[in-house]
């Protein structure tokens, strides 16, 4: 505008360049650097103390197959965190998603294709996923209670729904595998590399452009960096916030029906014991507790750390006693020195 | 001709506290308006109603002569309302370029960014209009990192980037140098001579004096009183404002 034209004292400025210092390159990725540090170092510590498993193949194939169920949820779990929030119901809502999943099957008996009764099943968990996210959106949004508290009580309230709604009882799923979903969502491709890990990286780069190309992601760093300033420019603040426990509610139901595909059986426990890897891995991954800071591919080489220690541990000689211990130890050293990186960036 | 913004009746009261009370308000066209008033009269409230941050308990609020029912911020914006707030409205683990565009990213339909333009209009305003030389201001630096001068710049040139026809600015040289200070009050010259509409919140009383077409004083949540500067002097302002800090009345 004019009143800046006037102030222009070089007409000719050169079009900004990124120029490249090592030192401003560490500073400002000192968070993902450190991850990767952390990743390698670990790595190398797994190959010298067990190096029969950790130099043979078998094994990243075996986490390819597993860590993905969690890791796909840390990926939206890394941005209800990055806008200041958190969520503990997910886990629940992989049953819900289930359950869902399970009374469309089981509803649909008229239809004669299995394929048409399981893509609808299909549509009918991530559509519950989606809506039970909705719901804790708006149970935090519009009430204004913290999400901490309010997904102590929808985790609670969803996997009771699920234990009411199921009686308890398992569901065998066998028929998914003469489906096109049984080889889409969890085949392994040329036998041996899973689909799930293919479904991972897919969503680890839709959330990664989401998060850093896309306005959306733009708003969720802006409204756990500051909420009030989010407000004052203009952000519909409780309109993103819904949105992101929606999207973690829609990716937890597909998890969850993941999961249950992978060993084509439904329990009504479907999710337990996924709650404290997942959380380890974002907050490993480098994502501030506090908000406003946090990168999917932190998250990303987080979750395979998290996933690795449990071998690890068996395969380094130790019992499996100490999993939690070292579990315990590498997040806590972690998130010291996560927010000891952020206070030296300044 | 209709008034680029008024307000008529506005009241605001946060549960018990009566921010303001039956306030008439206008900013004709190319006019800046100086508010003036003691902390806690209401000055702040008062603008966050224009941004659409507040929502009045009562009253109207009058784009261009129209009404404008539910105002948001982001509709104040696309009325073309841009404000410098007190609290300056930063996110400071954020990049500067984040900042500039906040809430108003470049992007295209599919609400992609255009980071590589933002970067560049970012580098432009800072080269050109804040006049940063500091090695350690680029695009993509922390605004955390900045010192409180260069975090206003932020916020002032932020506020016009946009192709603003109001612009609000409350108290935006707090904290600032006597050198900062003084391209400020050019800035806002600026906008008068451009054609625009500003309001002034300052509690130098020379500083909105030496900027303001109108002065309107505000006490405990009323108008207390307005002026032209033209019809008044600086010593007379300043000893109505000393008489209604003490007294509550202008004369
Ligand atoms: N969000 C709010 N909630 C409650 N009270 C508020 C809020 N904002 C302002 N107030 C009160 O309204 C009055 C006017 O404040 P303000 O508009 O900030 O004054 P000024 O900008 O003139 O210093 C003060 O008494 C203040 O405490
Ligand atoms: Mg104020």
């Amino acid at each position: 505008m004019s009143t800046q034209t006037k102030e222009s004292s070089s007409p000719t400025l050169q079009p900004y360049k990124e120029t490249f210092s090592l030192g401003r390159f560490v500073r400002t990725n000192g968070g993902q650097l450190g991850i990767i540090g952390v990743f390698i170092g670990l790595w190398i510590i797994f190959i010298v103390s067990a190096p029969d498993t950790f130099l043979s193949s078998r094994i990243y194939f075996a986490f390819m197959s597993t860590i993905p169920f969690f890791a796909i949820m840390a990926i939206p779990l890394t941005m209800v965190v990055i806008a200041g929030e958190m969520d503990l119901s997910f886990p629940s809502i992989m049953g819900m998603g289930m359950v869902a999943f399970s009374f469309v099957y089981e509803r649909t008996v008229n239809i004669d294709s299995v394929t048409t009764r399981v893509v609808l099943a299909f549509i009918a968990a991530l559509i519950s996923g989606s809506l039970i996210g909705w719901l804790n959106g708006v149970i935090i949004v519009r009430f204004g209670i913290p999400s901490l508290v309010a997904t102590i009580g929808t985790q609670f309230f969803w996997r009771g729904a699920v234990l009411v709604l199921t009686e308890g009882r398992n569901y065998t799923l066998s028929y998914i595998k003469e489906t096109f979903l049984y080889p889409v969502l969890v085949g392994k491709i040329g036998g041996y590399f899973p689909m799930q890990m293919v479904w991972l990286i897919v969503i680890a780069i839709f959330g990664w452009i989401l998060l850093n190309r896309h306005q959306f992601g733009a708003h969720v760093y802006l409204i756990g960096d500051n909420v009030q300033s989010a407000q004052l420019m203009g952000i519909n603040t409780g309109g993103v916030r819904i949105k992101v426990f929606m999207l973690l509610g829609l990716i937890s139901a597909f998890a969850g029906v993941l999961y249950s595909f992978h060993i084509a059986y439904f329990w009504p426990s479907l999710g337990e014991g996924y709650l404290l890897n997942t959380l380890a891995s974002v907050f490993l991954g480098g994502t501030s507790v506090f908000g406003g800071v946090g990168t999917i591919l932190g998250t990303f080489l987080g979750a395979f750390i998290i996933g690795a220690i449990e071998a690890a541990t068996v395969a380094t000689g130790l019992t499996g006693f100490w999993t939690q211990l070292i579990y315990g130890l590498i997040i806590v050293l972690s998130v010291i020195m996560h927010t000891y990186l952020r206070k030296r960036a300044g | 001709m209709n008034h680029r913004l008024e307000l008529k009746n506005v009241s605001k009261s946060f549960g018990e506290v009566q921010a303001l009370t039956k306030i008439n308000f206008h900013l004709g066209r190319n006019e800046i308006v100086g508010l003036l008033g003691d902390n806690g009269a209401g000055k702040s409230t008062l603008i966050k109603i224009m941004t659409g941050y507040h929502q009045p308990s009562s009253g109207e609020i009058l784009f261009n002569g129209k009404n404008i029912a539910n105002l948001t911020v982001s509709k104040a914006r696309q009325l073309g309302v841009e404000t410098v707030y007190q609290e300056r409205a930063l996110a400071e683990l954020q990049t500067l370029w984040r900042n500039i565009f906040l809430g108003r990213e470049l992007k295209n339909q599919w609400g992609l960014l255009d980071v590589n333009r933002m970067k560049q209009e970012t580098y432009r305003l800072m080269n050109q209009s804040m006049g940063f030389t500091s090695s350690a201001v680029n695009p993509n630096s922390h605004v955390g990192s900045f010192s409180g001068g260069e975090r206003q710049g932020v916020a002032i040139v932020r506020a016009l980037y946009f192709d603003a026809e109001i612009i609000i600015l409350d108290e935006p040289t707090m904290g600032l140098s006597l050198k900062e200070t003084a391209k400020l009050v050019n800035f806002v010259r600026g906008i008068k001579e451009a054609g625009k509409s500003a309001i002034f919140i300052d509690h130098n009383v020379i500083h909105v004096y030496n900027v303001a077409d109108r002065i309107v004083v505000i006490d405990r949540g009323s108008i207390a009183g307005e002026f032209l500067t033209k019809d008044i002097t600086l010593d007379t302002l300043m000893e109505k404002m000393i008489r209604v800090a003490e007294s509550g009345k202008l004369e």
